[in-house]
């Protein structure tokens, strides 16, 4: 279907099945339950699953198939950023002209950027990548005040010109983002027995776009051009040897996934019309290799599963403070009850870094294929498990 | 000329860290060909060894003295130090001020320890592995020590003052006839690192270990073939260049107060500074060090910040990007280092 295998296919309407019944999947238990505090269906938090995903993919496309390893990713996402809240001050506030200048934005500085970080490669391109977001990072800081706001972050106002839409609706508050006068906030209730569940037109807009750029780096993935990105990644010298310049297809993949993140800053704006500088921050960068490694680096869904996992883990093991877990082990003796209390207490709420640092570590340790292989470790093992009790059973099957 | 020469004083306390910082992690990626993003994390641990001894020697009891009195006229009570109790209000007094510079001694062993645990728990395991892969799980290394630091000393910087009479300004230029005032501890950190790089390198230069150690690093495989335990050598050089960092780290408190995070702030510019300097060169990254310590405090000089405003803020990124582009090898680089 659409130019693609089975396979891909298969994976393609399983990402578009849990994006759009994401409200239902991510809400399992009853709100008035003891265990709602896990949920995760509120408009805020799937937005910024989605967001995160289109992110990833786009930074997967550059490390998963090239294998250049990019520390300043955050630095294209704060562009995309910016620049989406600028069209809303001055154009209209409808999302669409907002993300495509900051789609178009970020693709500029991608491309410079990426013309000269990738003069060099391993480990000096992740330093020239990581240089270039601290400079943009320290820039929009102090001297491009006038631009970015510096520290207070850029904001919508009042006095905005706007020049296609109003500065200011009837009631003089600030006019919200829309999508051709369906407001991105605009949120639809559906109560079914002590389940509620939230229908975010922000949401299923970033969905769709998910489904699209997800769609569209499946053919990436599969196409001559993706084939040559991992001839990069496999041997860049052989490929100079026999004479291929690889530059051009490196720097388009740059660009591209510097575009996925300008994307994805757009739509963060959108969603949210704000933009702070410390979205560019390098600790930003560190996330998204987090998120693609945890997921599976040039994997098609890893990074997508990467995203979800880090965001909801970020949201909810945040959440869990000293009286949670007091309520949770409420039902051991007291000494045991307080001594696990200040057992787990260091890893949750403000501690979370520290379970995402170890987490981390363990999977570059013993995974480094992430969540996508250790999947496939298991499906692997229960075959084996079950092919061992068919031969067990004295019906031995032909090879394939 | 006084703003000129203050400005490279100025420069020089920073540079000094960056030296120190980026000779450590050039020492563990000329030995064992590690790229260490954990580095910023270990001058932090070591910043935080002073914070503790600090907090150690001010340990005190409470006594109740009757000879004073509040205004309710009850007796007082007095808090005094364990250490001023044992060895005398003098000396005590003394050692509690001298915290920062003694807490060098419990930092050596403490950072070496760290180094060795840190290569043998799990760097270890990575050698074969792809740089990425390196950069990596010493990333993942550094998230979790920077939080353990954050859980048990909370987030806000920690005010560890020098001693005393190490802690005024001294006027620099009486000697010739300018006047050039600086505080003194800066200068004590420049004249610290001085030491501890010249100790580096004449250990490398004149000693048996250091002998070895050099040969390891032009040709590991010989070296091994010659029937000497290259690996454990190495692991003793890891710790060596985790002490480094920890001691930088240690001097550096007076200067400004340690947080948490302060080894990622150190981090990003020392990794510059080592590319800078050439991947794999001990001088190259002591020079660049200084060299980029001193340049960023000219940029921050006002009239240059006039003429392109912002500059204090890029002016080392944009001296890598310059350097990387026209001397890929750095400064002083070493061929065939990193060249894939």
């Amino acid at each position: 279907m659409l130019g693609m295998n089975k396979n891909d296919t298969r994976m393609l309407l399983l990402v578009a099945a849990l994006t759009m019944l994401a409200p239902f999947i991510l809400n399992p238990f009853p709100t008035d339950s003891g265990l709602a505090q896990f949920n995760a269906g509120y408009p805020d938090l799937m937005q910024r699953f989605v967001i995160f995903g289109i992110f990833a993919i786009g930074f997967n496309i550059l490390f998963g198939l090239t294998g250049y390893l990019s520390f300043g990713h955050a630095a294209f996402l704060g562009v995309g950023s910016y620049s989406a809240v600028w069209m809303f001050k001055l154009l209209a506030m409808n999302v669409i002209p907002a993300i495509l200048l900051s789609v178009a934005m970020a693709g500029i500085f991608a491309l410079l950027i990426g013309y000269v970080s990738l003069r060099r490669s391993g480990i000096y391109f992740s330093i020239l990548t990581l240089a270039f977001a601290q400079m943009s990072f320290n820039l929009a800081y102090s001297v491009l005040t006038p631009i970015t706001n510096g520290e207070t972050g850029l904001q919508l106002n009042l006095d905005d010109p706007r020049i296609l839409g109003v500065s200011q609706t009837a009631d003089g508050s600030i006019p919200v983002t829309n999508l051709f006068g369906l407001e991105m906030r605009s949120t639809f209730e559906m109560a079914v027995g002590p389940w509620a569940f939230q229908f975010n037109a922000g949401y299923y807009l970033c969905a769709l776009i998910l489904l699209a750029v997800f769609y569209l780096s499946i053919r990436i993935f599969r196409s001559p051009f993706g084939l040559m990105l991992k001839a990069v990644k496999s041997n860049q010298q052989r490929m100079n040897y026999t004479g291929l310049n690889t530059r051009p297809y490196t720097l388009a993949a740059f660009v591209i996934s510097g575009m996925y993140a300008g994307l994805a800053g757009g739509l963060l704006a959108s969603m949210d019309p704000l933009a702070g500088a410390e979205r560019m921050q390098w600790t930003a960068s560190g996330e998204v290799v987090l998120m693609t490694i945890l997921g599976g680096a040039g994997t098609l869904i890893g990074p997508v599963l990467g995203a979800g996992f880090i965001k909801y883990f970020e949201n909810i093991f945040s959440k869990i403070n000293e009286s949670v877990l007091h309520s949770w082990f409420s039902i051991l003796p007291d000494g045991l009850e307080d001594l696990l209390v200040t057992l787990v207490y260091p890893f949750v709420g403000k501690g979370w870094h520290m379970t995402l640092g170890i987490l981390f570590v363990l999977v570059v340790v013993f995974l480094p294929g992430g969540l996508v292989e250790g999947g496939q470790r298991i499906v692997s093992w229960l075959r084996s498990k079950k092919s061992d009790d068919k031969a067990a059973n004295g019906k031995t099957e032909p090879a394939e | 000329m006084d703003a000129i020469l203050l400005q490279i004083l100025n420069g020089l306390d920073k540079g000094s860290a960056y030296a120190l910082i980026a000779l450590g992690l050039t020492l563990i990626f000329g030995t064992l060909g590690v790229v260490n993003f954990a580095h910023g994390a270990l001058f932090m641990i070591g910043a935080f060894c002073a914070v503790t001894v600090q907090r150690l020697f001010s340990l005190s009891f409470e006594t109740i003295d009757e000879t004073q009195t509040d205004f309710l006229g009850n007796a007082l009570k007095v808090k005094t130090p364990y250490v001023e109790a044992w060895f005398g209000p003098q000396m005590g007094g003394a050692i509690i001020d001298w915290a920062v510079p003694l807490a060098i001694l419990f930092a050596i062993p403490i950072m070496v320890f760290v180094g060795y645990a840190m290569e043998r728990g799990l760097i270890k395991h990575f050698y074969k592995r792809p740089h990425a892969d390196q950069i990596l799980v010493t990333f993942g290394l550094a998230i979790v020590l920077q939080e353990v630091i954050k859980y048990f000393y909370g987030a806000n910087p920690i005010q560890t003052p020098a001693p005393e009479s190490l802690s005024g300004i001294v006027n620099l230029g009486a000697i010739i006839g300018m006047d050039i005032v600086y505080p003194v501890w800066r200068v004590v950190y420049f004249l610290f690192s001085l030491l501890v790089i010249g100790g580096i390198f004449s250990f490398l230069q004149f000693t048996t270990f250091g002998m070895v150690v050099r040969a390891g690093m032009a040709d590991r495989e010989t070296v091994g073939l010659l029937g000497i335990n290259i690996d454990k050598r190495f692991t003793v050089m890891f710790g060596i260049a985790a002490a480094v960092a920890g001691l930088a780290g240690v001097m550096y408190t007076p200067i400004n107060s340690p947080n948490y995070h302060m080894g990622m702030d150190f981090l990003v510019l020392s990794f510059v500074v080592v590319v800078v300097g050439g991947m794999g060169s001990l001088p190259g990254a002591v020079l660049a060090g200084f060299l980029l310590g001193i340049l960023e405090s000219f940029a921050s000089m006002n009239e240059i910040k006039s003429i392109i405003p912002g500059i204090d803020q890029i002016i080392i990124y944009v001296v890598a990007i310059i350097i990387l582009l026209t001397r890929p090898r750095g400064l002083m680089g070493r061929k065939g280092v990193m060249e894939d």
